[in-house]
């Protein structure tokens, strides 16, 4: 039942060969089982969640059942959920209590799913291997001596270890797609704007953008069926008409399903940085698609190896601004012993903001201080444009963009926390789409062996044009019927098993 | 050496809207503390801005009413700094790309002294959207938790706000306070501004600075903030500018700072909390998107707008044959010209009504600190008085007496003339019978009138008026009287 | 622009963030090889480029001037923070907020 797609749970709780109560207290037990060696999840509720599973289970009896109705869906902590901590992976939210509803919560819970609980992530959302966290590192449950990725690395490793049905993640630079891929399994990164920010803490406004998080791509769609839509209170939240993502997954299978599709592959995301037992993985999976019928074009996007210095320019100063409001005033972590208003300040946010934070916060402050904006803001927005430009370029020639997801498999805890530039190189190829708005994957592709032997997973990240969604998710759901890397699970209870060779 | 102070201000003008610029949240004044701050207005983690249309509009009103540039795309922008009544750390703004552009404003100079009133034209450099801050409240009840702490209250946090910033055009205390007087007349008058300088509404900060007469470059500016009212404003910038000579001419020299005027002891103050020097770090909010204003949504407003003063004062000179001066006394606020257009269009005399509206009105208004709208005599009983005035049922001098009653609220005016006895003599056969007595009763004033002394003659009229109880219409009696005195 | 002690500092103090001597160095360290990775903007020309500083060229959507929300002050106070300097109640008295005094 753990390894169950979303439609096929649906359909079990529609047909009440199991419950919601059943099907939910399968997962708190899992949890509860290896949640303290994985530390996925910082707050979990049992009581508010089974109560949510009674109310579904009323739901479904009652007639009015929708997909995900009776599902457990683990949220990043990142979402506001009324009732629940919401600490965004903060010592300065630790004790703050959501008081309002996310967009995104109030979708799920209008669709009658589960709250299993809010997971681990790094701080505000920055970092890319959860090692930020005040609540402590998560361990990839494909190996415990590495990380999941980040910065939705709660999220990930919950759904690698099927200890929730599908889960929700933010991506600001790459923060589904990069532990989606190091974990092994489907992460989607909607266009900028489909998916509201209302309630969803802030890292950098024009680049956050909300996305599914689950086994494959059928389960991203019925989740971006939720997820995605209109919101009036997120300015930037786009009106256009509701849309089923699942609509090209059921179209009769052809022999050649992707005939026709052109997929570009851009030479930047293959150079040097790539690791090689990766690139074999990406190949190979290229390959597959060649067999379904992709038509496979080699492109540029010239100005992609400027996203990591622009998206360190642009992401850092409106995270410095919209950090502000942590100030111990009216919510938050305020010092215990101060003087006056400046050192109650200083301290609160010295104490309750971790290292990585505080380096970005300063890097933006840097940034837009009097004399360095037009060198370093204003440059960075103006490259930015050159960067989404070669994607519009790039689209004239293919329907999908194609390559990496990361650089590398999992690494090890502790590699990287003192070098941040290494760690931001963690991102090189998933910043571009979001500095240009566009959607991106990453679907599992197999396995790569690591130094010591271990196999970790690989993830092949799709890009698609402004609002193909839909179309993504057919493409790698096609890859998904003739491979079966997403459903490959990890034995958490041998977690550093050596995988056998793939299928393919 | 001869100085020259030169002035610019910013005004911010709260709008009046029902709902904060960015939030759903009520701005009604003087709730209890906190109970308008919803979770956009506290910053709760997660909360985002959605831009108020209504604070638009009145935007777009104000900049066609100064005849401004109204930008077809103005961005908002985030001003970053920590201060305990701004929840989020930046306050969203209008940077580089305003809503509205540069316009002008006309004042009036009233004459002081020996210098004669004169007009003037402010420049206005730009006006902008923004939110306003929340409030400290530092007068806590001493009870041990609170000593030495402030209390912020963020109700007041997100009001939308009209920033305008005017050119360093103005040369002294008078003519800032001539400007700001106009605008605060200017954004009442056309309905975005409830102006209650009191409240807050309106406030003015001042900067000020001085050079030797004849030179062109500017001197070190100081801004005052936050004045409420014109007495204030005049007083800090008279007290400033003789401050800044006296610095400068003890070979002292002036720091940019911003200052606090104390009405106590009528002296400005350098701000402890504003000593450093900010660096705000504007950039492009990124929660929001350009927004943008179209020639429709501009025709829209204009619809809308009300004749505006400039306009309406050259009809009433055209239209009422009003001088200059009447016109431009009648058109100093909305509520007054449409009480003169009401009082007028119920059939009083134009410039009967300007004189009477502005005189004996205004003066009763004033000395009870009320507005037009507050009168207890309504245009139509007015228009009445007037009308019992013109059509010789009374005297001007019983018309007081009427004001009088009706301000009292003793009733409407043909009750009042009634009840007090006050209708005039106007039956020529009647005065010709009292001036007859008179003349018979006065043989000697009569000799000194006709021996040439013209004030017998007044006395004559005099003593006819108190035979009639003051009831006789006085130019009947004048008229019947030089008739009786030339046979 | 190679980045100091000072800078650091003054950076700290802007964004309100305490730094101690011993932070500030190793914080230095970190940002210059943050900033040198960022230096590599400097090689790109980009005269006469229009900023982007939103993905998609929209323009703001207006919201209709009514009011929408209620009183929830106690509920958001709730989340107030604890007093400190000795004091375990929260900062808020009488429905404000309580700071150390606010010095105009």
């Amino acid at each position: 039942m753990i390894n169950s797609s979303l439609k096929q749970l649906g359909d079990l709780l529609q047909a009440k060969k199991i419950s919601s109560v059943e099907l939910t207290q399968t997962f708190l037990t899992r949890i509860s089982q290896y949640n303290p060696s994985i530390n996925a999840y910082i707050a979990l509720d049992e009581a508010k969640t089974l109560n949510q599973a009674k109310a579904a289970d009323a739901r479904i009896a009652s007639g009015n059942a929708a997909a995900l109705t009776g599902i457990p869906i683990a949220q990043k902590d990142i979402f506001c959920a009324k009732g629940w901590q919401t600490t965004c992976g903060s010592k300065m939210l630790a004790n703050f209590i959501a008081p309002y509803d996310a967009h995104v919560i109030t979708q799920f819970d209008a669709a009658g799913a589960v709250n299993l609980g809010k997971t681990n992530m790094d701080e505000f959302a920055m970092g890319s291997s959860n090692e930020t966290s005040y609540f402590g590192g998560v361990k990839n449950p494909w190996s415990f001596d590495r990380v999941p990725g980040g910065s939705s690395g709660g999220s990930a490793a919950a759904v690698a270890a099927r200890l929730c049905a599908a889960a929700t993640g933010t991506d600001t630079g790459g923060s589904i797609r990069q532990p989606a891929s190091l974990c092994g399994f489907t992460g989607l990164k909607p266009t900028y704007g489909v998916v509201s920010r209302y309630g969803m803490i802030a890292f950098a406004s024009s680049l956050d953008q909300a996305g599914p998080m689950a086994k494959s791509a059928e389960d991203c769609a019925l989740m971006m069926n939720v997820m995605a839509g209109f919101d009036e209170r997120d300015s930037t939240s786009l009106n256009r008409e509701k849309e089923d993502y699942t609509r090209d997954l059921n179209k009769p299978n052809l022999d050649l399903p992707l005939k026709g599709l052109k997929v570009g592959l851009p030479k930047e995301f293959f150079a040097d940085g790539l690791d090689v037992s990766v690139g074999k993985v990406i190949d190979s999976a290229i390959a597959e698609y060649k067999k379904l019928g992709a038509e496979i074009v080699e492109i540029s996007l010239p100005n992609t190896g400027l996203s990591i210095p622009v998206y360190y320019v642009l992401a850092p100063a409106e995270a410095s601004s919209n950090l502000s409001r942590y100030d111990g005033v009216r919510y938050g972590h305020r010092a215990a012993e101060y003087t006056d208003l400046m050192d109650m300040y200083n301290k609160s946010r010295a104490e309750g903001f971790g290292a990585e934070v505080k380096r970005r916060i300063l890097i933006g402050t840097y940034v837009l201080s009097a004399g360095y904006y037009d060198a370093y803001y204003l440059k960075a927005q103006q490259i930015r444009r050159l960067i989404a430009q070669d994607f519009v370029d790039a689209f004239k020639q293919c329907d999908v963009i194609m390559g990496p997801a990361a650089p590398s498999t999992a690494f090890k805890a502790g590699e990287k926390v003192d070098d941040p530039v290494a760690m931001y190189l963690q991102d090189i190829y998933t910043i571009s789409t979001n500095l240009a708005g566009l959607p991106g994957m990453s679907v599992p592709a197999g396995f790569a062996q690591s130094d010591d032997g271990k196999q970790l997973p690989v993830g092949l990240q799709i890009i698609g044009n402004y609002f193909d969604e839909a179309r993504m998710l057919n493409v790698a759901h096609q890859y998904q019927q003739v491979t079966d890397w997403h459903n490959r699970m990890p034995d958490l209870d041998k977690p550093n098993l050596v995988m056998p060779e793939g299928k393919v | 050496m001869e100085w020259e102070v030169v002035i610019g201000l910013e005004t911010h003008t709260q709008l009046k809207t029902n709902t904060k610029i960015f939030s759903g949240a009520s701005i009604k004044y003087g709730a209890e503390p906190n109970t308008q701050a919803c979770e956009v207005s506290l910053a709760l983690p997660g909360v985002l801005p959605v831009l108020n249309k209504e604070a638009v509009q009145c935007a777009i009103k104000f900049g066609l009413a100064i005849n401004a540039h109204i930008a077809p795309r103005s961005v908002f922008a985030r001003k970053n700094y920590f201060y305990p009544d701004l929840p989020k750390g930046y306050q969203i703004s209008q940077f580089e790309l305003p809503v509205v552009g540069k316009g002008a404003v006309t004042i009036q100079v009233p004459a002081v002294g020996k210098n004669a009133a004169y007009e003037k034209v402010v420049n206005i450099t730009r006006a902008h959207l923004e939110e306003d801050a929340g409030k400290s409240v530092h007068d806590l009840k001493n009870n041990g938790a609170v000593e030495g702490m402030s209390g912020i209250d963020l109700n007041r946090a997100g009001t939308p706000l009209l920033e305008i910033v005017t050119e360093p055009d103005m040369r002294s205390a008078a003519e800032a306070v001539a400007y700001a007087k106009k605008l605060h007349e200017l954004v009442q008058w056309i309905g975005i501004c409830d102006g209650n300088m009191q409240e807050g509404s309106f406030r003015c900060d001042v900067n000020v600075s001085v050079r030797p007469k004849g030179t062109e470059k500017l001197g070190t500016r100081r801004e005052i903030k936050n004045l409420n009212s014109f007495k204030f404003m005049q007083q800090a910038i008279e007290y400033e500018t003789r401050w800044q000579i006296e610095t400068l001419e003890d070979g002292g020299s002036i720091q940019q700072s911003t200052v606090l005027f104390n009405p106590d002891t009528g002296e400005t103050r350098a701000m402890r909390s504003k000593e450093e020097a900010n660096d705000y770090r504007y950039f492009p909010d990124p929660d929001l998107l350009p927004l943008v204003i179209t020639e429709a949504d501009k025709a829209r407003v204009q619809a809308d707008m009300p004749e505006l003063p400039e306009a309406m004062k050259a009809r009433f000179e055209a239209q009422y044959a009003l001088s200059s001066y009447d016109a431009n006394a009648i058109t100093t606020s909305r509520d007054l010209a449409n009480y003169f257009v009401a009082v007028v269009d119920a059939g009083a005399d134009a410039k009967q009504a300007a004189n009477w509206v502005m005189g004996s009105l205004a003066a009763k208004l004033n000395a009870a600190d009320m507005s037009i709208n507050d009168s207890p005599i309504n245009a139509q009983q007015f228009a009445q008085l007037l009308k019992r005035v013109g059509d010789n049922t009374i005297s001007n001098n019983a018309a007081k007496q009427v004001f009088e009653a009706m301000w009292n609220a003793e009733g409407e005016v043909d009750g009042i003339i009634e009840a007090k006895g006050l209708k005039q003599e106007s039956d020529t056969g009647a005065i010709e019978a009292i001036v007859d007595e008179v003349l018979a009763a006065n043989p000697a004033m009569v000799e000194e009138f006709k021996a040439g002394k013209e004030k017998a003659f007044n006395a004559l009229v005099g003593q006819a008026m108190k035979a009639s109880k003051g009831k006789a219409n006085p130019a009947q009696v004048n008229e019947i009287l030089k008739i009786k005195l030339s046979t | 622009m190679a980045l100091s002690i000072e800078d650091i500092k003054k950076v700290a103090h802007l964004a309100r963030i305490e730094v101690s001597d011993s932070d500030a160095a190793a914080t230095l360290t970190k940002l210059t090889g943050i900033l040198g990775l960022i230096e590599q903007m400097q090689a790109v020309d980009t005269t006469g480029i229009e900023p982007m500083s939103h993905s998609q060229d929209l323009s703001q959507r207006l919201r209709e001037d009514v009011v929408t929300k209620t009183n929830l002050r106690d509920e958001f106070q709730k989340n107030a923070p604890v007093l400190g300097n000795g004091s375990t109640e929260p900062a808020v008295a009488g429905g404000l907020y309580l700071v150390p005094k606010v010095i105009e």
